[in-house]
């Protein structure tokens, strides 16, 4: 069946510019050599390894798996080929640095390409992912021999990374971890168990690099007291070669819903007298260090929402162009004839766009909070990192499994059956909203610490910035009323004491999402450069979509009264 | 040696051709356009020979407008070493097109020139035959298997018969079929590179070459929709159509 992807350049290349402001982008210091025809050319070039390589591998993937035999994983068919490719390629290193092997290009290009990678092959993805949020924790804690040993390989794909945060007892609560490290000569032992750890084990690359969040024996309780230690499959011998076996091995893989080609690793740590892990960063300043390179995969999670929904949204609009049924005056139609199929794929496709409007936008900030020239520019880009970063991971991921869903409503029955292909976005999105801290983590860390920062100034930094550009926008009074609902929801839950907070935080990420989305589709449409189509969008979303968000201002105020316990009694 | 490799910008080959509305071309605007999958064959074909030792250097040529620099960066990309654009207009046709390389072939002296056999847009098969009648050089047309040794290259053509064995002697145009081999995807590295390897400009005048179109195209038009076909219950029934519906026996 359908499984084509066909990367949509022009309207990516479109949001790059007119929204996200790439342009300016590259004018930041180091990324002078991202000059427009680079950008054109890294497009290209990643779309054709997407759609060609990666694209026909994914039902290949879900169908088989990743399996263990004999201790170690094997991935699906093709796998291990199209990763080697992807390596070789150098897309691993595409916005790292040139020190270790890396290109310097924007991040804000990096989430361009990676919708790509995510549209054709997300549970492949997965994989470089990891490698790439590992390669961040080391940029920002390793000591100089740890990054000459391990960032290279890593930039390069030869080696690739694992994060083990999570055990059965400590999921969303990792002060509940259990897993000990006890210093030795050379470093430390590392002993316990971790629990989902994906790409824990595979055959893709010659040794893989586990970042282990564990106890040291003086450690304080709770998450105060947990260090991070880099733990490879293979110790490196002196010149940096993997040498000697750890001792770690997967016990087990999970079935899991979806993400079948992905293993999902059950790991032991230290069966055999204690695997070799070194210290990153500070003893006890473990969580904070994860926390750089958590906060850069739930960015890479969004636009897993976001290429897993651009995939979904082909496959119902190619279908919805094939499939007769019924009649109009007298002919057979296909169902795109019917408006309530041409509302659910409007209503993919427009969201699609306020989704990738605000992920490319995201990453021009994080670009600006790593390069800028000035240090206050710099301060500003990076806090408005923090304030959007929950909102692309869950707002992304929870419309990626609406889209997902209306891409098999498109297909009515066929939709149900597996071969047709789409069920296995269906499956897939529900992770998203998961994994990289469940998304009711992400509106509380939104509430709760975002709309705090900065004595609670920082949402209103955004917000003043959006008054101030409203008005130059096509359907301005739409967006101001849009505008004056966020307001006040973001009033009330400032104000609000921290369970009523609690209780809005769901909601309120939902509402400051859906205005975002209007607001750089707004943006968007008052370029000059806008193809025809995007005022259509345009209006579609603030008909059609904002106005139920919109509704969300009166649940916020609702507050926490309402969710009582006593109709929950077991 | 030196290789020339023509790579020509057209419609990329996943998208769906549309006939402008007055009939008088094929709609190009805001159409995904890449270089010709022949041309890209060809380039790694090129790229092969140099990294077996035949060659020293590859020079990529491509005839048309401004954006065919983009055509040109991705053969660099692939493994190109430089690259020379004619800007001309669009429609530049075969013979002209012959006639520029002829003159580039003069300036660069290469020991062969490797090329797609037709370009997908118009796919008229006739630009590498031209070339090597102008050039009175040996020309291996529809390649799928080369072997170069002490100054000749063993050929498998693609005929309709099935495989055919020639040898010919350099200096030689090629012009390569698709099996002959699976072009490289660019690397990222080589991407970032070849933006620094050195495209030339020319113009036709400085080949003395004129562009100006000698064939008249009076009009394109879709192919005609196929009919629906009807299944037949027994070889009788076939029979009895092709005599009397078809009148073909
Ligand atoms: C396929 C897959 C791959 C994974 N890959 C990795 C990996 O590579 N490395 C790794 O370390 N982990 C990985 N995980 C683990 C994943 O990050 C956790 O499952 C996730 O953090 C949630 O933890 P939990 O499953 O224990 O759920 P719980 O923490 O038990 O949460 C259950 C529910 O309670 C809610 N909840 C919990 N605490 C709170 C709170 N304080 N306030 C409000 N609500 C709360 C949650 O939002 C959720 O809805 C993976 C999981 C899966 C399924």
């Amino acid at each position: 069946m359908s499984t084509a992807y066909r990367p949509p350049l022009a309207e990516m290349r479109f949001v790059l510019d007119e929204v996200a402001g790439l342009r300016t982008t590259t004018q930041l210091p180091g990324l002078e050599h991202a000059t427009p025809e680079i950008v054109d050319q890294v497009l290209l070039a990643a779309a054709r390894l997407a759609s060609e390589v990666l694209a026909p591998l994914n039902p290949v993937g879900d169908r088989t798996g990743s399996v263990l035999e004999n201790g170690v994983v094997r991935t699906p068919p093709g796998f291990r080929e199209a990763y080697r490719q992807f390596a070789d390629g150098g897309w691993n290193g595409l916005v790292f640095p040139a020190e270790w092997g890396g290109q310097d290009l924007p991040w804000t290009l990096g989430a361009a390409v990676a919708e790509m990678w995510n549209a054709a092959n997300m549970t492949f993805q997965i994989c470089p992912l990891l490698t790439q949020a590992v390669i961040d924790a080391l940029l920002h804690h390793g000591t100089p021999e740890q990054k000459a040993v391990f960032l290279e390989p890593l930039v390069g794909g030869r080696w690739t990374g694992a994060m083990g945060l999570t055990e059965p007892q400590a999921g969303t609560d990792l002060g509940a971890i259990r897993t000990r490290a006890v210093p030795d000569r050379d470093g430390y032992r590392i002993f316990g168990q971790k629990i989902y750890i994906s790409y824990g084990d595979h055959d893709m690359a010659e040794n893989i690099v586990h970042l282990v969040l564990a106890r040291l024996p003086d450690a304080p309780a709770g998450s105060r007291g947990l260090s991070l230690f880099i733990v490879p499959k293979l110790v490196p011998d002196a010149q940096g070669r993997p040498a000697r076996r750890n001792d770690m091995r997967p016990l087990k893989l999970e079935h899991k819903l979806g993400l079948h080609a992905s293993p999902t690793c059950v790991m032991a740590y230290g069966e055999d007298g204690g695997a070799t892990g070194l210290l990153l960063g500070e003893p006890h300043a473990g969580l904070r260090c994860m926390f750089t390179m958590v906060n850069k995969a739930r960015l890479a999670v969004g636009h897993e929402g976001l290429g897993l929904a651009e995939r979904a949204y082909q496959q119902a609009l190619t279908y919805a162009h094939e499939r007769v049924q019924g009649r109009v005056a007298g002919r057979p139609v296909a169902i795109l004839a019917y408006p309530d199929v041409r509302r659910m794929l409007l209503t993919m496709r427009a969201q699609i766009a306020a989704m990738r409007a605000l992920a490319y936008w995201t990453a021009g900030f994080v670009d600006r909070a790593a390069r800028a020239a000035d240090p206050d520019a710099r301060a500003a880009a990076a806090g408005r990192v923090a304030l959007l970063t929950p909102i692309v991971k869950a707002w992304c991921t929870d419309r990626a499994q609406e889209i997902a869903a209306l891409a098999v409503q498109v297909h009515g029955g066929m939709g149900f059956i597996e071969e047709t292909g789409v069920a296995q976005h269906y499956r897939e999105a529900r992770i998203l909203s998961i994994y990289e801290g469940t998304n009711g983590v992400q509106a509380l860390d939104l509430v709760a610490r975002k709309l705090a920062q900065d004595d609670g100034r920082l949402p209103w930094l955004l917000l003043e910035e959006l008054r101030a550009e409203v008005p130059r926008l096509p359907e301005a009074p739409a967006l101001e009323r849009a505008l004056a609902t966020l307001e006040t929801a973001t009033r009330t839950v400032q104000a609000a004491p921290e369970e009523v907070r609690a209780a809005a935080s769901t909601p309120y990420l939902r509402l400051i999402g859906q205005v975002l989305g209007a607001f750089l589709l707004g943006r968007g449409a008052a370029s000059a450069q806008a193809p025809p189509y995007w005022g259509l969008l345009h209006r579609f979303y603030l008909r059609h979509l904002l106005p139920p968000a919109l509704a969300l201002g009166e649940v916020v105020a609702a507050g926490a009264d309402d969710l009582d316990p006593a109709a929950l009694a077991p | 040696m030196r290789i020339l490799v023509p790579v020509k910008r057209v419609v990329d080959y996943n998208v769906k051709i549309r006939v402008k509305a007055d009939g008088s071309g094929v709609d190009t605007a805001n159409v995904k356009m890449s270089m010709n999958p022949f041309d890209e064959i060809a380039c790694e074909q090129a790229i092969r020979l140099k990294e077996a030792g035949h060659a020293e250097e590859i020079v990529a040529v491509s005839i048309g407008e401004a954006k065919c620099q983009e055509t040109l960066r991705t053969a660099l990309a692939m493994g190109a070493d430089r690259g020379i654009h004619v800007e001309a207009p669009a429609d530049v046709q075969p013979l002209a097109v012959a006639k520029m390389l002829r003159a580039i072939v003069g300036r660069e002296q290469p020991g062969l020139v490797v090329m797609g056999k037709q370009a997908i847009d118009d796919d008229s098969n006739q630009t590498g035959q031209m070339l090597a009648a102008l050039l009175g050089w040996a020309q291996a047309t529809f390649i799928s298997k080369l072997e170069l040794a002490d100054g000749r290259a063993v050929v498998a053509r693609e005929v309709d018969e099935g495989l055919e064995r020639i040898e010919v002697t350099l200096p030689a145009v090629l012009t390569v079929d698709l099996r002959l081999n699976e072009p490289r995807y660019a690397s990222l590295p080589n991407i970032m590179k070849a933006k620094k390897k050195p495209i030339d400009v020319l113009t036709p005048g400085d080949l003395g070459v004129d562009p100006a179109p000698r064939l008249l195209y009076l009009k394109v038009e879709e192919p005609p929709r196929r009919q629906a076909g009807v299944k037949l219950g027994s070889v009788d029934e076939l029979v009895t159509k092709l005599k009397q519906d078809a009148g073909v026996i």
